[in-house]
């Protein structure tokens, strides 16, 4: 018998007492987390709750339950397809120009050089930018008076160009700030995707003298579309839920032009004491979120499986 | 795929001078402005030759605006410094949360266990304000409104997924052979788990840590509702500051600078890890 039987031998009664223990241990080590975030699953069943009543901090003695009536209303409410609509635009051309911009940001970058490393470094920059402060940055930038986009956008002839004071350019302000913080996340998501790639394909496309264009339509693309489907369903859920930028930039102004769904109820809360309202609309846009976060996760978790079976 | 010839690689570099253009001047100028009187601000054309001045800066410091004949207190560094308790607290806070909770999703199989892991990644991704809106008047009931407590436990919900998920992958990618062969000369599991499997992960925990923190930094809309002047972060801060000091330009940038100094430090620091952040632990950089 040697010594580690024996020692084996007289540990078994404390073993099976471990056994118990093993079973309940990863509850243990995972409810802490459970139990401090369950505590925002109340506040969500709240919302909905909210979202089903005449609910106005202004007249406290009408509120009472009217089912889906909240909703209802929105059926025949422009503000709301007001919303709707800016929000979706805003969401499809920002994630757009981001993704056509970040891929080929991550293209030019591909090779690893000196100026490439240094490059891929100094970009990143805009996306450490807090959204609201990149907002009040170009907001400096874009002021009327002194500001070197106005003065230079003055240059170019276009002196009555007003910014995001302005309804017609509102919209393509706030897009720019977007496409400025946000583009750098797409950049290296496609830069490590692209550098995670099998060479042979490659390889063998040069021997053979294969043009380019051919080689990134058939080759470089289908190879990188899963990181691109998770960038930019990544970045839909978050543009389609954009708050910082606008509220810091306009507010939502001018008019009703940069309404999108949480500066809506943002609005509808805080300036019209409209509580039942403002959770309806934020129930339609988490109805948005909940259907985007479920593709966006079975992707994530694809690219997941692959990342770590390669690790 | 190697294009070699000069005008290829010509048009190449412009593209690339242009982007960076777009992405950094931005940053420069603003960096520029803070230097600035507001007679250089105000000067038509804008001009980057000018003699720099640090009175912006110490007029943030001390926390007092003095212009157009009048003198306005400002509370500025203690935005910052609101930025820098909730940050660090909410980060702290994930990691002793987190860390355990990552290691068993990442050790065990267990009955509901990924169901747990996804409800934590959803959070995520829920709009913020739907949560916010009820919240407030809850916290208003429970004496949480406008504290350092309140905030911090809110602010679970942005650093607690991101340290998970990623702490998660580390664990999973060190084989677990070692914990087991230390386990069998008869060390108990708490220890195994401090002794060898926390320091084996620590370069992820520590990268999970710091990103963490960029992002609980660059958070806006929890302590725009949940808190008054005297929590609100950076942030926040900077948008009163901008509608109370009117028109000292020059102040306002170099506010703007002073808040973004901490993320690009951290993000300099931490780039080989940001992807992995960025992407909750999907991708590898």
């Amino acid at each position: 018998m040697t010594t580690q039987d024996m020692t084996q031998a007289a540990a078994l009664p404390a073993r099976r007492r471990s056994g118990r223990m093993r079973a309940l241990l990863p509850y243990l080590l995972s409810l802490p987390a459970l139990v401090v975030t369950i505590g925002i699953l109340i506040p969500f069943g709240t919302a909905v709750y909210y979202s089903l009543q005449r609910y106005n901090l202004a007249f406290p003695f009408t509120r009472g339950f009217i089912g889906l009536d909240n909703y209802a209303q929105f059926v025949t409410d422009p503000a709301f397809w007001n919303t709707v609509q800016i929000s979706l635009l805003y969401t499809v051309v920002t994630v757009g120009v981001e993704l056509a911009l970040g891929l080929s940001m991550a293209l030019l970058l591909q090779h690893r050089t000196p100026v490439n490393n240094l490059l891929s470094v100094l970009l990143i920059l805009p996306l450490m930018t807090a959204p609201a402060i990149a907002a009040l940055m170009w907001k400096l930038m874009t002021n009327p008076n002194f500001g070197v986009f106005s003065y230079l956008v003055g240059l170019a002839g276009f002196t009555e160009f007003r910014w995001a004071s302005s309804p017609s350019t509102a919209l393509f302000t706030v897009v720019l700030v977007d496409v400025w913080v946000y583009t750098p996340f797409m950049m290296i998501l496609l830069l490590a995707g692209l550098r995670s790639l099998p060479r042979q394909p490659f390889e063998a496309a040069e021997l053979d003298g294969v043009p380019a264009s051919f080689v990134f339509f058939r080759i470089t693309l289908p190879m990188l579309t899963p990181y691109i489907i998770t960038a930019s369903l990544f970045r839909m859920l978050d543009a389609i839920q954009q708050f910082d930028i606008i509220y810091a930039m306009t507010q939502g102004g001018p008019g009703d032009r940069l309404m999108v769904f949480q500066v809506q109820a943002y609005l509808e809360a805080f300036t019209f004491t409209n509580i039942g309202r403002s959770a309806a609309f934020l129930m339609v846009l988490w109805a948005i979120t909940f259907i985007l976060s479920n593709l966006f996760i079975k992707q994530w978790l694809k690219l997941r499986e692959r990342t770590h079976r390669a690790a | 795929m190697q294009h070699t010839s000069w005008h290829w690689r010509l048009f190449k570099g412009i593209c690339l001078a242009l982007i960076s253009l777009f992405f950094l001047f931005p940053i420069l100028w603003v960096l520029l402005m803070s230097f600035q009187t507001n007679e250089d601000i105000l000067r038509v054309p804008p001009s980057p030759f000018f003699t720099p001045t640090l009175d912006n800066y110490r007029a943030l410091i001390a926390g007092e605006l003095t212009g157009a004949g009048s003198t306005l207190k400002i509370a500025y560094m203690k935005n910052i410094w609101n930025s820098f308790v909730l940050s660090a607290c909410s980060v702290l806070l994930s990691l002793l949360l987190g860390v355990p909770a990552a290691y068993a999703f990442a050790r065990y199989r267990f009955r509901l266990g990924e169901n747990i892991a996804f409800t934590l990644l959803s959070f995520r991704f829920a709009p913020p304000l739907l949560v916010l809106l009820p919240l407030l008047l809850y916290f208003q009931d429970l004496g949480l409104y406008d504290t350092y407590f309140g905030l911090i436990w809110v602010y679970q919900l942005i650093t607690l997924p991101l340290i998970l998920w990623i702490v998660r992958g580390y664990f999973e990618d060190v084989s677990p052979d070692i914990e087991h062969a230390y386990r069998i000369d008869g060390h108990s599991w708490l220890r195994s788990f401090l002794k060898i499997a926390v320091p084996l992960a620590r370069p992820g925990i520590a990268a999970a840590a710091l990103l963490a923190f960029i992002f609980a930094w660059n958070n806006f809309v929890f302590a725009l509702i949940l808190g008054s002047s005297d929590v609100q972060p950076v942030t926040v801060g900077a948008l009163a500051f901008i509608t109370a000091s009117g028109i000292q330009y020059g102040q306002i940038a170099a506010g703007l600078v002073l808040s973004v100094i901490p993320t690009f430090v951290l993000a300099l620091v931490m780039q080989r890890y940001l992807v992995e952040g960025l992407s909750l632990g999907a991708v590898k950089g």
